[in-house]
């Protein structure tokens, strides 16, 4: 046999052990995140499981991943009183649409202007707002100027204008619109384009990923939030959605805690408390985390961590 | 001079209207608190208002270093935040590195699952954590009943505590930095990973030879920032996860929780914003030591 055709045969076995090989790997690769995958949705699924279950068969038998004994028991507890359960959405949807239309527009406005590399002042503005990154007058400062100087205690406001324009934001859209070419914005100008008008039709619409993407971080991020409710709100007309799960959380418990020792003579057996605590996580979780799957696809695309540097 | 500048000025008018917004927020909200640091300094007194308090000097910060408490929340606060940081990124990397071997059609779905947790926020999460955690009917005390082993009361024994912190960060947070480094990894140009393949570069190779060095930047930014919020603590998790139980404050409590009783529960302004002043000013010199060192290793990756 000639010695190239052993060389080529050689390399086809070799070729034929090496994909061979990655096959096994990436087959491993796939196990290993299919059972990650199942090792992250376990605690949300034991949560939903516990709101669907018999309060007396969780009394008896605890938690588990199979509801034992279905029952809607739970919900439909909450559904028959439901008007401080729609207060708290009402607030946090009214709050979420506000601070996210608000937000996502400042946002952009304002990673627009540090993305133009001809703007003269963008060095100091890039400064000025990653600066407060770096240090903070801390949290006391921050509530005396939101609460003796806004006025904003106890108000709608207090839950939307402290988290209207966050750096971290800022620093993913200009990651993305760093990418838009100035020669396409120079050439509108030269058609007589106005600055706002190009950033309304040219910069917002390339956006578009990192619009949806962002748009999406800041109501989620107005969603989730108890922060500013249990540092600005009293007035239980206002508390949202989150705070009021916590509230939910205390309550319960006293209850639970103090009913036994009054001896008052309510089973609680009959009170489905340990389900409707469940129940009420599931509530407040459920829409955000049915809506964000879809704009999943915009995440990648959308997701760019630039450089401070100008 | 003054006549150029204003030249210059007027054909940046309209751009400079714009960032005009982002300049008055950040004014009220960042930059004007930060004169209120001077209460760190003095009695505050709301009927005072912020200047016209008494001056005490560096009483608040004495009244906070002499106690016990500040070493605990202290030492709770680092340790915390380096073990995430370390994790996290270690964890993150490598996930996206594998992530980006696995066939296409599955991992959207694994990207779901992973980043799901990071949209729960703390009150709910800390109702899963309750799910597993609770004394009578929890699941890991029902699984541990199953084997025959005694329920543990865990929110009231504190050692555990460090392992269930950081897994529960963890499982909410990771999901988050993988999404970030894979994005970056997609960045990269392929035909890097041609050119190694021609060379007969193994998987393992391309991923130390092309992959680390090209994310480095990205992994370097992440990593200053990380360190600046190093004396910051995330709330929620501390707060709600425990469940602000106070028999686990020796391994739960952080400044910031602190820091929120003190200010809400025994309403000590002074030494609230002193802790603040503290957090401030260490993180701080963190950032700017932590870029210092990046910039002598390699001047490209600094932050500035």
């Amino acid at each position: 046999m000639p010695t190239s055709q052993v060389a080529i045969n050689k390399k086809t076995a070799n070729r034929f052990i090496e994909s061979k090989q990655s096959r096994w790997s990436s087959r491993i690769i796939n196990l290993f995140f299919c059972l990650l995958s199942i090792l992250f949705i376990i605690p949300l699924l034991l949560v939903i499981s516990i709101s669907f279950t018999d309060e007396k068969t969780l009394l008896q038998s605890g938690y588990q991943l199979i509801p034992e004994k279905f029952s809607l028991a739970a919900y439909s507890l909450i559904f028959d009183s439901p008007g401080v359960l729609l207060n708290a959405y009402g607030i946090t949807i009214l709050v979420t649409v506000i601070g996210t239309v608000i937000g996502l527009f400042l946002t952009s406005l304002t990673a627009y202007t540090i993305s133009r590399k001809d703007y003269r002042y963008r060095k100091i503005m890039t400064f000025f707002v990653f600066f407060t990154t770096l240090f903070s007058g801390g949290l006391v400062p921050f509530y005396i100027m939101v609460t003796q100087y806004l006025h904003l205690k106890d108000t709608i406001g207090a839950l939307i204008v402290p988290y209207l324009l966050s750096p971290f934001f800022i620093l993913v859209m200009k990651g993305f619109m760093d990418k838009i070419p100035l020669e396409v914005i120079e050439s509108a100008k030269m058609d007589g384009a106005s600055e706002w008008r190009i950033f309304f039709t040219m910069v917002i619409p390339l956006s578009l990923p990192a619009m949806v993407t962002i748009g999406l971080f800041i109501s989620f991020q107005y969603w989730n939030d108890w922060w500013l409710g249990l540092l600005f709100i009293d007035n239980q007309n206002l508390i949202p959605l989150q705070l009021m799960l916590y509230r939910v959380m205390s309550t319960i418990e006293y209850l639970s805690n103090n009913l036994s020792s009054v001896n008052v003579s309510i089973d609680m057996t009959q009170f489905p408390s340990l389900s409707t605590r469940m129940a009420m996580a599931v509530l407040a979780a459920g829409p955000m985390m049915l809506v964000f799957p879809f704009f999943q696809k915009y995440f990648i695309s959308g997701l760019t961590v630039g450089s401070v540097k100008g | 001079m003054i006549k150029r500048e204003w030249r210059h000025f007027k054909r940046n008018r309209d751009l400079f209207v714009m960032s005009l917004p982002a300049i008055v927020y950040k004014m009220l909200l960042s930059y004007l608190p930060m004169l209120g640091l001077v209460i760190a300094f003095k009695q505050y007194r709301y009927d005072l208002g912020v200047f016209g308090s008494e001056w005490v000097g560096l009483k608040n910060f004495e009244f906070f270093f002499r106690s016990d408490t500040a070493f605990i929340v202290t030492r709770n606060t680092i340790l915390y935040n380096l073990s995430f940081i370390v994790l996290t990124m270690v964890i993150a990397l490598t996930l996206a590195i594998l992530l980006n071997e696995v066939s296409r059609k599955w991992i959207k779905l694994h990207q779901t699952v992973l980043f799901l947790p990071y949209f729960l926020s703390w009150v709910v999460v800390g109702y899963v954590v309750l799910a597993f955690l609770d004394h009578k009917s929890g699941f890991i005390n029902v699984t541990l009943g199953m084997f025959g082993e005694g329920a543990i009361k865990w929110y009231e024994q504190a050692k555990y505590w460090p392992v269930i912190i950081v897994i529960t960060q963890l499982w909410k947070a990771v999901g988050f930095s993988t999404l970030i480094y894979y994005a970056g990894l997609l960045g990269i140009d392929s035909s890097y990973y041609e050119a190694a393949k021609i060379d007969g570069a193994n998987k393992w190779q391309m991923v130390r030879k092309i992959t680390i060095p090209l994310l480095t930047p990205l992994i370097v930014i992440l990593f200053i920032v990380d360190v600046g919020k190093i004396f910051r603590a995330d709330f929620g998790l501390f707060y709600f996860i425990p469940n602000d139980s106070s028999f686990l404050y020796g391994t739960t409590d952080v400044i910031d929780t602190y820091v929120y009783r003190s200010l809400r529960v025994v309403g000590d302004i002074g030494m609230s914003t002193a802790i603040g002043f503290y957090q401030s000013v260490v993180g701080f010199v963190l950032v700017l030591l932590a870029n210092w060192i990046v910039k002598k290793i390699n001047e490209d990756n600094a932050l500035w």
